[in-house]
């Protein structure tokens, strides 16, 4: 393996350590769901479709005071290199579980009783950091479905490569590198919803990693902004204002 | 009546500091108000509320809906409302208080698939809500068409004390019958539908915008 950033500091892609990878976000994608979204981050392209709030079937998961929140993340066959079996792996029902977990402390469930909304992260692509785009596209389709969320829901990820602190890992230094530290976070109230960490960091080390992290989501939270202000009012957010 | 200061809102953003009434649509930690949905965030009178632009129908006691009949059990029918609740309309309100069900068929009043007019009676949390069809202009729609509206757009389609809605009843011919679900239906003479229905999307599709009514009486002048 050769080295994953040069002595000049630029990593394999040619990005600085403090550098995301390009991001776009498209709302309102698919007609027939109550809300939806596209996301390119990187190399990542994932739709986010939300269905809901409905009635719960089958009615005994249904809550009494409250929605159900049930999310499906899942990568289609194409997404990686070598063909990926279609059902889901292990993997990705742990990642199910912890987006739903990230997700769910911004959604107002109470408002829902007895009912279900269903969040579909479906992976056409994938790169490095798709748990962290797939909860940024679903919070963007969650605010374009109606849903009341006390705030949107970034993720972006933070890691160690060859030593070095670096912010949102592509595959490579996900997979070569030292350490990957998925984060997401509610920009506005400052609360984190998710924290991962695989590998190995010194306190310090995490410390710095997840400003950096932070850092990265609230960059982030301002192109979710653009696509939800471009779709809804017709301008971006500097001209409203 | 105070000045009303309006602005954009996405969920999380805030929309003012200090000791307002919250009305909807938004939430409160400590002395910030924040919005929970995307918007329109309106502040009177120490009041703030965001008009959500997307969003599902939340049943109301008192509101005129549309549904549809999507099944009968031995003493209700069930309805859907377009909402994420189904609405239940029970056969004692249809047949009267001698309701039996072993002398009364409910598919003689209303069969599947059958659109109604009827109002919400009541409605909590906990409970689904219940319909009534007794009252001028409730019951079974025929004759006409149906059009389906996002619920938010609504209060636009009606305007303010029904001007929209006149508006576009003269012009067309037609009468218009407003679900607060976002079910409306057209009854008329075939052009009349035609351009009822045309007018109905352009109200949707320009909901947010200002100078709606001018542009809807242009629309109407313009043959649709």
């Amino acid at each position: 393996m050769g080295k994953l950033i040069d002595e000049e500091g630029r990593r394999v892609d040619g990005r600085k350590f403090n550098e995301l990878r390009p991001i776009r976000i498209e709302v309102g994608v698919l007609k027939n769901a109550d809300g939806s979204a596209y996301i390119e981050h990187g190399g990542n392209k994932i739709v986010v479709a939300i269905y809901g709030p409905k009635e719960t079937h089958p009615k005994f998961m249904a809550l009494p005071d409250r929605a159900i929140l049930r999310c499906r993340y899942h990568m289609a066959p194409y997404s990686t290199e070598e063909r990926k079996p279609p059902q889901p792996s292990r993997r990705e029902i742990e990642l199910s579980k912890v987006i739903r977990e990230a997700l769910e402390p911004a959604i107002k469930l109470e408002e829902f009783p007895r009912t279900a909304i269903d969040v579909y992260i479906e992976v056409l692509q994938s790169d490095g950091g798709s748990r962290g785009a797939g909860i940024t596209a679903a919070s963007v389709a969650l605010a374009d479905a109606g849903i009341p969320m006390k705030d949107l829901v970034v993720g972006c990820a933070a890691g160690k490569v060859d030593g070095q602190i670096v912010l949102d890992l592509n595959d490579l230094e996900d997979k070569e590198g030292e350490a990957d530290l998925p984060v997401a976070i509610m920009p506005n109230i400052g609360q984190i919803t998710l924290l991962q960490m695989d590998g190995l960091l010194t306190i310090d080390e995490f410390k710095k990693a997840l400003d950096l992290a932070i850092e990265g989501c609230k960059k982030i939270h301002q192109i979710q902004r653009e696509a939800l202000y471009r779709k809804y009012f017709g301008t971006s957010e500097a001209e409203s204002k | 009546m105070g000045v009303v200061k309006r602005k954009y809102v996405l969920p999380g953003d805030l929309i003012v500091e200090g000791n307002y009434q919250i009305i909807s649509n938004a939430y409160r930690i400590g002395n910030k108000i924040y919005s929970m949905k995307v918007g329109m965030a309106e502040i009177t009178n120490g009041k703030v509320k965001v008009i959500p632009l997307r969003g599902p129908y939340t049943p109301r006691v008192d509101d005129l809906v549309l549904g549809i009949i999507v099944d009968y059990a031995p003493l209700a029918w069930t309805v859907d409302i377009n909402s994420y609740f189904e609405a239940f309309l029970p056969a004692q309100n249809v047949f009267g208080k001698n309701f039996n069900p072993e002398v009364h068929d409910l598919t003689r009043k209303f069969k599947i698939g059958d659109l109604i007019a009827a109002k919400i009676v009541s409605f909590e949390r906990g409970k689904d809500p219940m319909l009534t069809v007794s009252g001028p202009g409730l019951g079974k729609l025929t004759r006409g068409e149906l059009v389906r509206i996002s619920p938010v757009k609504v209060p636009r389609l009606i305007g303010k004390k029904g001007s929209m809605s006149k508006m576009i009843e003269k012009a067309t011919g037609c009468e218009l019958i407003i679900g607060q679900n976002g079910l409306v239906f057209v009854r008329g003479p075939p052009e009349g539908i035609i351009k009822a229905i045309k007018a109905i999307k352009f109200v949707e599709e320009q909901a947010h915008t200002s100078g709606l009514t001018q542009n809807i009486q242009n629309f109407l002048k313009g043959g649709g």
